[in-house]
């Protein structure tokens, strides 16, 4: 069994491997990442088999680490993933992702009439739901953004 | 309180509603006092709203302050583009205190974060309008003695109305039961029902009027209007169910009191006005008292 993942999706030496992402939100992990924007070596897999989610998705991306903003986006968007940081072909560090309490200038806010979308500025949230379905109320115009509304800045 | 923006109802705290209503009584029995000789306010009405400008203008005036500002935004430098956070901060050099009105929602919170004063936000769009509702329950706690264990009935647009979901939340603090009034596609909120499960407080949904209204100690009654209908039929259907008419009183408490924070088109017929349970006009000026305990509480006055 080891040896197949194996071949499906290779190894890398330095980097980070995102694992246990939900199949259907692989593209928006990507697109959330700008991983396209990457120049190191990147391997993408998709709909690999999973025992916890039926199917899964996995990015590992060499010699770029994320920053704690990137972590909190894939806390949003992917609530199952796992980060590894790896070194030298070994997990050094392997954390589940936390959905944070607040967040700053990562999603719009849906309300067209918000003040956010309209004037310069950064967004600000609370997280007010965290299990199910994420809900995000906006610090300005106290609106709910729930999950399938999210859309990055 | 003091220097204390008031954006949203709920930044402030029973003990503060408290303490703003026992002011505005006092107020209420001596309205002129000079205790704002020495300020400039500045009064942004970026969308006119002339009965909420004029009710903090009069309160401004009985408090011998001076008034700087404009009551719709096209003459000013908002209409060539200015940014609002660029006119807040230039505002806040010319003012001890900004009270704004503005067609966007969240601005007011924005603009308590750029600005060197406080603020008060006099209507945010469809969002927050949080002097609206001190004086609502100013004008309860005068006329049922308390604001404690009443039964308040919500009627009308429930959905949009932005006052009741104020009173709706501000009243929370204080074991209401709510009884709420209002077409199907206009009921209350689920966040907010489910706001009232978590709280343990009682609530009933009804889509007309009853015998049940004989129970009421307050009626709050908001506008049902036609844009909120996708469906004009639909609309023509449900337009009279929610008139309130002066035969409907009869069985109800003598001292209920019928609230509106107008302006009202035809949700409460003419003939009530001469019920002594009518009460949206003395509600209007209770709102300058209102107005008058939060400036001067802000501005560190009282
Ligand atoms: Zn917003």
């Amino acid at each position: 069994m080891e040896k197949r993942k194996e071949l499906t999706v290779s190894a890398i030496e330095n980097g980070t491997v995102i694992d246990h992402i939900p199949a259907d939100s692989l593209f928006k992990v990507i697109s959330t990442m700008q991983i396209e924007t990457m120049d190191t070596t990147i391997t993408i897999g998709n709909n690999l088999d999973s025992n916890r989610l039926g199917k899964k998705g996995i990015v590992k991306i060499s010699d770029k680490y994320p920053s704690i903003e990137d972590m909190n986006k894939i806390a949003l968007i992917a609530p199952t993933a796992r980060i590894n940081i790896i070194k030298d072909y070994k997990v050094s560090n392997k954390q589940k992702v936390e959905i944070p309490d607040n967040i700053v200038g990562m999603f719009k806010c849906m309300n067209p009439k918000c003040i956010t979308n309209n004037e310069k500025m950064k967004t600000k949230f609370a997280v007010v739901e965290k299990n199910g379905n994420l809900q995000l109320k906006c610090h300005y115009c106290e609106k709910h953004t729930d999950q399938e509304h999210f859309e990055t800045i | 309180m003091k220097n204390k923006s008031l954006i949203s109802i709920n930044d402030y705290s029973p003990e503060d509603y408290y303490r703003i209503l026992e002011l505005a009584e006092a107020f209420e029995k001596n309205p002129n006092q000079n205790l704002l000789e020495k300020h400039v306010i500045a009064s942004l009405f970026f969308e006119p709203s002339t009965r909420t400008r004029l009710s903090f203008e009069s309160a401004i005036s009985r408090l011998g302050g001076r008034i700087v500002g404009f009551s719709e935004a096209s003459s000013t430098s908002v209409s060539k583009g200015e940014s609002l956070a660029d006119t807040i901060k230039t505002v806040s050099q010319y003012s001890d205190l900004i009270i704004m009105r503005h067609p966007i929602e969240g601005s007011a919170r924005y603009a308590s974060e750029v600005a060197s004063v406080p603020i008060i936000n006099a209507g945010d769009g469809a969002n927050q309008h949080p002097t609206q509702c001190l004086l609502d329950l100013y004008s309860i706690k005068k006329t049922q003695g308390t604001l404690e264990n009443l039964n308040i009935f919500l009627v009308g647009d429930l959905k949009y109305g932005r006052t009741v979901h104020s009173l709706l939340m501000a009243m929370s603090n204080f074991n209401p039961t709510f009884n709420f009034i209002s077409p199907e596609n206009l009921k209350m909120p689920e966040e907010y029902k489910h706001f009232l499960d978590k709280k343990g407080i009682k609530y009933y949904e009804h889509e007309e009027f009853t015998d049940i209204i004989s129970e009421a100690d307050i009626m709050y009654v908001t506008r049902v209007q036609k844009e909120r209908f996708s469906d004009p039929m639909e609309y023509e259907k449900v337009k009279n169910a929610y008139v309130l008419k002066r035969e409907m009183l009869i069985n109800t408490k003598p001292n209920m009191k019928i609230l509106h924070p107008l302006p009202r088109v035809n949700e409460i017929d003419t003939n009530v006005d001469e019920d002594p349970r009518a009460y949206y006009f003395q509600q209007a000026l209770n709102g300058v008292y209102t107005r008058m305990a939060i400036m001067s509480l802000i501005l560190g006055i009282k």
